[in-house]
């Protein structure tokens, strides 16, 4: 019960987090793009608890924020970085796509992140670390060459990569019927690589399967495939929407919040909720009256 | 006693055998370069069988591989990747703009990129249009990278291991020719009947007189394969023509740093840039822009260029000559420069 809490907890602030940056964009506070988690909080919340930030790498992609937020915590370094502030996690330079922090990176080229993943993942089994190189691909990555490249080598040199495929079902405004051919989880597996395949945002149930994926990566050094099928209530980034409302409506009767939400106490859950808010309140509030990044002086 | 001579194929294999035995961290990657057969052009040879777990034969996958190689670079490591052929690092592009040139620089200094791309470059061996470019130029508009390209009168084997050493990611360009020739260093401040200074720095460049640096009609800036083309020109043009050249041989292309050549150009008053690469957007085209912004009152000629036609190499030996840059363009491009012949 206090691990689902903890769950709910982290889940509802990534949420109210990405709410809060389309807010702030509609007050013209952040400029450039942002991709937002709504939907899939579960999938980072459940896997990442698995991973140990001060030994575990992840390379995450354009929409990055949850499993920057549920790896590092940092959301005042995130919320800098994406408002053009000085504290920002990068200063100020990568913005929302392009994070680093201790072992967590992300890039904005899709696809091109599967390599460098594999690539930290080879470098971490010869130094003997016991690390794993967590990868989070969409169902619109699978369209990139280097994905298959990646495999290949992940499965013939055995490297501790989870290759974790977050099939929101649509490639910014493309359904996935109209991008991607035959199975998903076929293509972890014609490479030799173990695979599951969940279809839930119930968090539990992400974390006990992510937990035997990233066990087995830890008992075997060999590469895993895990493919969640999620959805994502909010645009691809701000307002470029045009999927029909029924469907986002049935799909948010299945909300990861609505799930683990109710399975919690009124009260408790209250008191989550009012910590989120409070929490990121101070947030904003400092991150606002930050100092913008700005070149050095010469 | 003055060491035996080296061929270039030898000097870069005896350097990646010191920077391995060296250094635990390097790790070599490319396609067929486990032994015995050691690489297309045998670089790689006796490596594999002396440090197996850091000598890694990959699939044909280079897009990857140049992002492998990052993550490597980003852990810590020291990868030292080989592209077989320098034309298929088009297939390595995404990962050096979006990846490899920018972590450093976007991550805020938190991260280095300290890896090597080695590559063979260069024509004249009638390997056809997809087997034989200079593709440089394509490297040098790409910012925080650097481009290394010796030549067979440098001292290839340091240049490469300071290449390794590089905290920034390093193209470190070869030239097929180069491979086979011997290497020729200065011997008291001279090559043949050229004098010749070395700059300091950690890829210095060359500069080569005629005249023991006293006043010459042109200066000629070129790197890697085109030296020795240029240097049989400026023994044409001494011989037959009694014209006198500056050589400046640079090594590093990328960031580019052009204090030889303006001092070179300084005494002759004139330039003339010399690439194997095609003419359009290139190596000479950049120079001649610094150039003429820095030293404009010292030109007494527009500079001039040599450097491929815009076009393919074709594989037959008739056809490929007549793309490539050649002595006769050379002498001709001196030749032309307005108040050469005095």
């Amino acid at each position: 019960m206090a691990q689902l809490a903890a769950f709910y907890e982290r889940m509802f602030f990534i949420r109210r987090f990405e709410e809060t940056l389309l807010d702030l964009f509609s007050l013209g506070k952040l400029v450039g793009t942002t991709h937002t988690y709504i939907g899939q909080e579960a999938n980072a919340v459940g896997l990442i608890d698995h991973l140990d930030p001060d030994r575990d790498v992840i390379f995450s992609n354009h929409r990055c924020h949850g499993h920057y937020l549920a790896f590092t915590d940092d959301a005042f370094g995130l919320l800098c970085e994406v408002m053009g502030k000085a504290p920002g996690v990068c200063g100020g330079k990568g913005g929302s796509q392009h994070l680093c922090k201790g072992n967590f990176y992300s890039n904005g080229v899709l696809g091109s992140i599967v390599p460098v993943a594999t690539g930290i993942a080879l470098a971490e089994k010869k130094k003997g670390t016991g690390a794993v190189s967590t990868v989070f691909l969409g169902d619109g990555t699978l369209g990139e060459g280097v994905t298959y490249e990646s495999l290949n080598m992940a499965s013939l040199w055995q490297l501790p990569v989870l290759f974790v495929v977050e099939n929101n079902h649509y490639a910014q405004s493309t359904p996935v019927e109209l991008e991607l051919a035959g199975s998903i989880a076929a293509r972890g597996a014609a490479f030799g690589v173990e695979t599951a395949e969940l279809d839930t945002t119930d968090v539990d149930l992400i974390h006990s399967a992510a937990g035997q994926a990233i066990s087995r990566i830890r008992e075997t050094s060999a590469p895993y495939f895990l493919v969640l099928n999620t959805y994502r209530f909010s645009p691809h980034s701000k307002s470029d929407d045009q999927r029909d409302p029924a469907e986002i409506e049935e799909r948010r009767t299945r909300d990861p919040l609505l799930i683990a939400g109710a399975r919690l106490a009124d009260d408790e859950r209250s008191a989550i909720e009012a910590r989120c808010e409070d929490r990121l309140a101070e947030i904003v509030e400092a991150a606002d009256a930050a100092p913008a990044a700005a070149p050095e002086a010469a | 006693m003055t060491p035996p001579p080296k061929r270039g194929v030898q000097a870069l294999n005896e350097a990646l055998h010191e920077i391995f035995g060296r250094r635990d961290d390097v790790y070599l990657f490319g396609e067929d370069i486990l032994d015995p057969y050691g690489g297309a052009f045998k670089v790689t040879s006796g490596l594999s069988d002396a440090y197996p777990d850091r000598v890694i034969t990959t699939p044909i996958s280079e897009a990857s591989l140049f992002g492998v190689a990052a993550g490597m670079a980003l852990r810590g490591q020291r990868p030292i990747l080989e592209i077989m052929f320098g034309d298929f690092i088009s297939l390595g592009l995404d990962q050096v703009v979006n990846s490899i040139s920018k972590f450093r620089e976007m991550y805020d200094d938190q991260v280095t990129v300290p890896m090597v791309v080695r590559t063979p470059m260069g024509g004249r061996r009638g390997y056809g249009p997809t087997h034989s470019q200079s593709l440089e130029k394509l490297l040098l508009g790409i910012p925080n990278i650097c481009v290394v390209a010796g030549s067979e009168c440098h001292d290839l084997g340091a240049l490469l291991i300071q290449a390794v050493e590089d905290e920034r990611p390093v193209f470190f360009i070869e030239n097929k020719l180069m491979y086979g020739r011997v290497l020729r260093r200065p011997e008291d401040g001279h090559i043949a009947e050229l004098a010749v200074r070395e700059s300091d720095g950690p890829y210095p460049a060359l500069t080569f007189s005629g005249t023991d640096f006293a006043e010459a009609s042109a200066t000629i800036v070129t790197y890697g394969g085109m030296l020795p083309v240029v240097l049989d020109a400026v023994t044409e043009l001494i011989l037959e023509h009694e014209i006198f050249c500056e050589v400046v041989a640079l090594s590093q292309l990328l960031p580019m740093e052009l204090d030889t050549v303006l001092e070179s150009v300084s005494r002759t008053g004139a330039l003339v840039t010399a690439e194997e690469g095609t003419l359009t957007g290139g190596f000479g085209a950049e120079i001649a822009a610094r150039v003429q912004a820095a030293v404009w009152s010292d030109l007494r000629a527009p500079v001039q260029r040599v450097a491929a036609r815009d076009g393919i190499i074709p594989s037959a030996r008739l056809l490929e000559d007549a793309m490539l840059p050649s002595v006769d363009d050379i002498v001709a491009a001196v030749s032309a420069l307005e108040g050469v012949r005095s």
